[in-house]
Parts: structure tokens; C-alpha cells; sequence
């Protein structure tokens, strides 16, 4: 246990879980995280279940120091962290002692950054999850982006921190360009557009608005022309869907979706593809590629294949102890891992 | 209602079901029958399911059940829904005070449809409202079957903020707003009954399928039931459809 003081609250910084489940029949949104992948790895890199509360920071990091030393790190897009000045790693677990200040310099690359702590963040369920629904001031820390302050305690780390240190999984996870390519599934409303209007779609190149949160992102780009127009009776809406209203602009709903919607949508965001969306930010562009949906689903098992083998990867580094000596010779410094191996 | 039910897909890890094109009863029944077998038979890998006007939205994790292996799943169900007993749909009264602060709308409903204010109340208790389905705010149900003696068009210009509680009239629908948020309707009434409570072991107090039933009470029947309220303990008064009000509650 230990708590974290928010000094700097940065754009947008929520406490969000993989959402709040089971309650979009009653009207409930999901909410929950933008990036589900960045998300689950810095859990896991902090000895988290995957489904653990994280913060999420939006274009500008918060300010955080630590008042008891734990284990954190920080995944997703890179707003170029640093703590106490000097430059953090994304995808690695990082000790942090009592008195350190965690702080970000400037967005890098992708939109979302994830800071996870080991045992997660203690704040209430609200219908089985902590996320926050902004909008209804559900959930997370009093239902409300997280403000200069606030003084957040974290649950209990399931293993020792001692055994959290030195995991590390591969930086290129965490580029991010400007364009962005999704692969999609034909939507339940594709036949309510014209040939042409299909075609559009699939050519031409759309740009994100700043029109853009974690509700949906509405995009610019030449008009999808429906065969009578754009509006249907209200049916459910899933992460990704994109709806086209009469203008004939795509919009992508995203984690804060409202659970039903009146629009025609065309198609739906593969799961596997949904973090880059997630990392979107005004000024990218965006394409689409169709794909079955049996290729859909098969990509996103390989997701979870990736993913399970990040867990057993560490779970099995957790059986050897690892040190790190410093020294200096000649002027230099030189750093010695020690491991003791299990016999 | 379609001759065959249509299954759509909506993303790797949705299905919607969609029996028609239209509002209808006959086509919500269909729903609440395809529910209550997904809930009773818990098919693997199914997560939730969301009832909306025309369709069921089926979430579910394509890691437990790939989409072809599902929706053959779902269609041997739906072939046995004949044999699905459905129990009746309950109807919840829902204690109303109308006009006054409560309600600033009423005689505008009344002066719209030619009617005194008592006659707009006594429509407006008369119904038994079929919740099609929830959503908008947290609890918000679209309900069916207003009479249309009282339809009213929708305020010109939409107030800001509506208190939640607050029971309106928009067009031929009738509805009541779960929580504090801005809207257009005409307000005839308000319940002091909590639709939305998150921290409620039961956070939304009306279910997609069941009915509604105004019941008018005055400020003296809202003071004494008033404390349960704040409590959570109040239940509303329901019995299944089809008996006519008589009251358990």
C-alpha cells in the first residue's frame, strides 16, 4: 500500500479498469480504457491483474509524486516521462522511492499514455469496475478527472516489489505514426449505402477532427453517400462501430460510447486494431481495410496468444533474483546484473 | 416482424439479432424470449446482451466462441423459443405528482389536446407503458403506448436542466428523465423514485420488456413514503400484467 500525490493534473488523467461490464442493457456506457493493450501490458509488467485500474493521461501528462516507494510503468503513447528529470523508458518496471516526482515534458508520438502501479489503484466498484465514466460522474476518484491535490492510495501489491524489477517487454510496441491503417468488418447497416458510398469508404482517406474524445472520433473526409439516408431505429452500438449519419461522415465510437444509437454503421473496427484508434489524435489519418470476420477473430487471438506469453515470460523471469551493481572505473560507470538461478 | 430473423454482425466480438423494421409489441416479445433463453441456457462465451426497439445486441468473447460456432448457437435457440415459458411481465407503479413545480408543463399538454388538467392526469395514469428498451442516461426507459389524446410537441426551445424524477411528454412518447440532464419534453409530473443509483446494490430499477403504471400520489403521500426513499428501501408496488392492479407491494 502506498499513496501517490497528483501535483500537475495534466489534460485529462482517469483512473480506468477494463470497464464497467454487464450494465449496458440498464444504459450504462463501458467506459474503461482507450488503448486495452497498452493497458493490459502495464499491468502485467507491474504484477497487476490485467484488468487492474491504471491512469490514463491524455496529451498532456500529470504531475505525480510518490509518497512510498512502489513499482510503476508506463505504456502507450510517449509523453516523454521523466522522473525527477531524467528520462523513463516506456514498457518497463521502474522502482520509484518516496519523494520522487513523476512529471511529462511533451507529447512524442500517439495520444494515451498508461501508468500503471503495482497493486492498482484503491478507489470504490461502481457496478464492478473503477473506471470513470466522465460524463455521469461514474466511477474512478469521485467520478471526476483527477485534479492538483488529490491524493490517490494504491491497493495491495500482489507480489513483492523486490520481484517486479527488470521487466521489460519491446519498445517498438509503442510507435505510433500519424497514419493509421484499420482493418474493419462489414457493419450491420452496410447495405443502407450505395455502392459508391462503400467504395468511398474503403478509397479514400480520412482525417480525425478535434471533434474527438473518448466518446468517438468524428472524421473529415469526402462524403458517404447513403442509398435513403442515414438514420435507422435505435439498435446497440460496440466499441468501434462506425457510424454514418446523413452528412456522410465516419465516427468511431470509442470507450464512453452511449450503449445505443440511431445511426446506419457501416462497419466496425477490428478489436485487434482498436488501440491504435485509441492513440488517435486530430490531424491523423485515417484508412480502412475489410477484413472477414473470421480473420478478425483469428488476429485477435493472436492478441491473446502475445499477450498470455508476456505474462509467462515474466512469471518465469519471477524465478531467478536479479541485481544490479553500479561501479565506476576510469572515469566510467558500469553496470553488472547479478542472477541467482533456481537449481 | 421479418419472416427470418436477420444476424448481423457488428464487430469481431458483437452479433445483433434484428427481428424487424418497426416498433411493435409483437416484435419486443420476440426479444424478451430470446433474452430470457440466452440467460437461461448461459451460452458459452456470451458476456451481455442489450435489448434495444428491433433487436438484441449480443456481446460476446471470440476467444470462448468464434462467430460461426455462436450464431449456429443462436439460432438452434431461437428455434426453441416456442418452448420458452414467458412469465408475465410485471408492472411497476411508479408514485407521480403532477403539475404545479412538479410538473410546469400540464396545462400547456392540456390546453394543446383541448383537455382540463384532471383529464391529462387521468390518461396519463390509465396506460400500462411496455419498457422497450433503456438507455439516453443511465436508466432511461422508452416507453410505448401513450395515448395519443395527449401528445404534445416537444418545448421549442429544450431547458437546460431537468431535474431527474421528472415525467414528460414528447410528441406521442412518455418517459421519465433517470438523472439530472438537459431535455425538451413537457413536464406534467415528478417521482421521488430513484431510476439511477449507482451506489444501490440494484443501481437501475427498471428492466427492458416489463411495464410502467403512473399512479398519482399528492405531497402528503410523497412526504410519508419520502424516508424510504432517501433510505433505498421503497419499493415500488408491482404485480405481473394481466391482473389488473392487484397490488403486492
Amino acid at each position: 500500500m502506498g499513496n501517490i500525490k497528483i501535483f500537475k493534473p495534466g489534460m485529462l488523467t482517469l483512473v480506468q479498469d477494463s470497464g464497467r461490464q454487464g450494465y449496458q442493457q440498464y444504459g450504462v456506457p463501458v467506459s474503461g480504457v482507450m488503448d486495452s493493450f497498452s493497458h493490459r501490458v502495464a499491468n502485467i509488467l507491474v504484477g497487476n491483474h490485467e484488468t487492474e485500474s491504471v491512469l490514463e493521461a491524455t496529451l498532456l501528462g500529470p504531475g505525480i509524486e510518490f509518497l512510498d516507494e512502489t513499482v510503476i510503468a508506463i505504456t502507450g503513447g510517449d509523453l516523454a516521462p521523466n522522473i525527477n528529470g531524467a528520462a523513463v523508458p516506456l514498457g518497463q518496471s521502474i522502482t520509484v522511492k518516496a519523494g520522487e516526482k513523476l512529471d511529462f515534458k511533451g507529447i512524442k508520438t500517439g495520444c494515451r499514455c498508461y501508468i500503471a502501479f503495482a497493486g492498482g489503484i484503491n478507489v470504490p466498484e461502481i457496478m464492478g469496475s473503477k473506471s470513470t465514466y466522465n460524463r455521469g460522474s461514474i466511477g474512478g476518484y469521485e467520478g471526476r478527472a483527477l485534479k492538483a491535490g488529490d491524493i490517490l492510495n494504491l491497493g495491495e501489491p500482489l507480489k513483492p516489489l523486490s520481484s517486479l524489477e527488470g521487466r521489460t517487454i519491446q519498445q517498438d510496441l509503442y510507435t505510433y505514426t500519424n497514419k493509421i491503417e484499420l482493418r474493419v468488418v462489414a457493419g450491420p447497416q452496410e447495405e443502407a449505402f450505395s455502392p459508391e458510398g462503400i467504395e468511398t469508404f474503403y478509397s479514400f482517406e480520412y482525417a480525425v477532427t478535434n471533434e474527438c474524445d473518448r466518446m468517438g472520433y468524428r472524421l473529415s473526409g469526402d462524403v458517404i453517400k447513403h442509398k435513403e439516408g442515414g438514420d435507422i431505429i435505435s439498435d446497440g452500438i460496440a466499441m468501434g462501430a462506425i457510424q454514418v449519419p446523413g452528412h456522410g461522415m465516419p465516427i468511431i465510437m470509442m470507450a464512453d460510447r452511449q450503449t445505443t444509437g440511431g445511426y446506419t454503421k457501416i462497419a466496425n473496427v477490428i478489436s485487434a486494431d482498436l488501440p491504435k484508434m485509441g492513440q488517435a489524435k486530430p490531424g491523423d489519418k485515417i484508412t480502412f481495410k475489410k477484413v472477414t470476420i473470421e480473420e478478425a477473430q483469428r488476429i485477435y487471438k493472436d492478441m491473446e496468444d502475445k499477450i498470455a506469453e508476456y505474462k509467462k515470460t515474466f512469471e518465469e523471469q519471477e524465478l531467478y533474483k536479479k541485481k544490479l551493481f553500479q561501479f565506476k572505473m576510469g572515469g566510467k560507470l558500469y553496470g553488472l546484473i547479478l542472477e541467482e538461478i533456481k537449481e | 416482424m421479418y419472416d427470418k430473423t436477420k444476424y448481423l454482425i457488428a464487430g469481431d466480438r458483437a452479433i445483433v439479432m434484428e427481428f424487424g423494421n418497426s416498433i411493435s409489441e409483437e416484435i419486443n416479445s420476440k426479444i424478451r424470449a430470446m433474452t430470457i433463453a440466452i440467460e437461461t441456457k448461459k451460452v458459452e462465451g456470451i458476456s451481455e446482451v442489450v435489448p434495444t426497439y428491433r433487436s438484441l445486441m449480443i456481446h460476446y468473447n471470440p476467444v470462448q466462441v468464434d462467430y460461426n460456432t455462436l450464431m449456429k448457437g443462436l439460432q438452434t435457440l431461437e428455434g426453441e423459443l416456442e418452448s420458452i415459458q414467458l412469465p408475465a411481465p410485471i408492472v411497476m407503479e411508479i408514485p407521480t405528482i403532477y403539475g404545479g413545480d412538479y410538473g410546469p408543463d400540464i396545462e400547456t399538454v392540456a390546453e394543446h389536446n383541448g383537455l382540463t388538467v384532471e383529464e391529462v392526469i387521468k390518461i396519463h395514469t390509465s396506460g400500462e407503458y411496455l419498457i422497450y428498451m433503456l438507455g439516453f442516461t443511465p436508466g432511461f426507459p422508452y416507453l410505448g403506448g401513450m395515448d395519443t389524446k395527449i401528445a404534445t410537441p416537444r418545448l421549442a426551445t429544450p431547458r437546460t436542466k431537468i431535474k431527474g424524477g421528472s415525467v414528460g411528454i414528447a410528441g406521442s412518447q412518455t418517459g421519465i428523465y433517470s438523472i439530472d440532464s438537459p431535455g425538451g419534453w413537457q413536464l406534467i409530473g415528478w417521482t421521488p423514485v430513484k431510476l439511477y443509483d449507482a451506489e444501490a446494490e440494484k443501481p437501475i430499477l427498471f428492466k427492458a420488456g416489463n411495464y410502467i403504471k403512473f399512479k398519482q400520489i399528492d405531497e402528503a403521500a410523497y412526504k410519508a413514503i419520502e424516508g424510504k426513499i432517501q433510505s433505498g428501501t421503497y419499493e415500488c408496488p408491482s404485480y405481473p400484467k394481466g391482473e389488473g392492479g392487484q397490488s403486492r407491494g
